[in-house]
């Protein structure tokens, strides 16, 4: 499946739209991993066990687009943006939308 | 007698943490900047539009979509710094320099997942901060995540 951020794919043609397609998640940090983040929140520096999370979670909702994509019958999704919001205290909600073509 | 221990304690411990967050801290945005740096030179030919147009000098191959995200947290030091900052207002540059770190740091690791493409269009970067608990024991951190579309024009020859 290809994706792109820009109204097109390069290099070929879109020949036909399906539609706004969507996945998104809502994912929440488990005890441990926030236990570490709290110590490290003393030094400073990057917290890898919330960057991993998040690409995971990134990943699951762009899988989830991908996946009604297929269902329309699309074999590319344009324009694609990506939406984070806190929901509640230690979540977040992970949105990701598009629009679904066909390109030859 | 007492008073004085209590004095020490009260006052003391919250001061070895920020000389400890100072030293740790500062060691690691050193380093940081460092290999940002080595990284930055190596990667520096890929050119990056934030725009959707791009040059068509030869027809495009390859397109993908590339992202790159990084979670960073304030240390205690820079805290301070930023507490009394908001004392007297003005520029905060100990949170400037942390933010600069981050949003390159992601944009190098987006970077890295293509690093044979001709350049990259629509760049976005989002920042979004995560907190979590009350105000005095606050995780602050904030996840910065650069995404773009990554272009390979066709060999010239073709």
């Amino acid at each position: 499946m290809l994706t792109t951020n820009i109204e097109e794919i390069p290099g070929k043609k879109i020949v036909e739209h399906y539609g706004l397609v969507a996945g998104s998640t809502v994912r929440a940090k488990h005890v441990g991993r926030d236990l570490m983040a709290g110590l490290k929140n003393l030094v400073g520096g990057e917290l890898k066990g919330y960057t991993e999370l998040l690409e995971d979670a990134r990943r699951e909702a762009k899988d989830r687009m991908i996946a009604q994509a297929k269902e329309l019958g699309a074999n590319a999704v344009v324009n694609v943006r990506f939406n984070t919001s806190s929901i509640a205290q230690g979540a977040s909600e992970l949105y990701i939308y598009g629009t679904a073509v066909k390109v030859d | 007698m007492n008073a004085f221990i209590s004095l020490a304690i009260n006052l003391g411990i919250p001061l070895l943490i920020i000389v400890v967050a100072l030293i740790t801290g500062s060691t690691l945005e050193r380093r940081h900047y460092r290999s940002i740096g080595e990284r930055e030179y190596k990667y520096g030919k890929i050119p990056l539009l934030n725009g959707k147009k791009y040059p068509k000098l030869r027809p495009v191959s390859e397109a993908r979509f590339v992202s790159g995200s990084v979670v960073i947290s304030y240390d205690y030091f820079k805290r301070f710094l930023a507490g009394l900052r908001m004392i007297f207002g003005g520029e905060v540059k100990s949170y400037v320099s942390l933010l600069d770190r981050g949003r390159r740091e992601a944009i190098l690791r987006m970077k890295e997942k293509s690093p044979d493409a001709d350049l990259i269009v629509n760049l976005r970067i989002e920042t979004s901060s995560i907190s979590k608990g009350n105000k005095k024991r606050r995780l602050g951190a904030v996840e910065i995540f650069a995404y773009g579309t990554a272009l390979w024009y066709s060999a010239a020859g073709e």
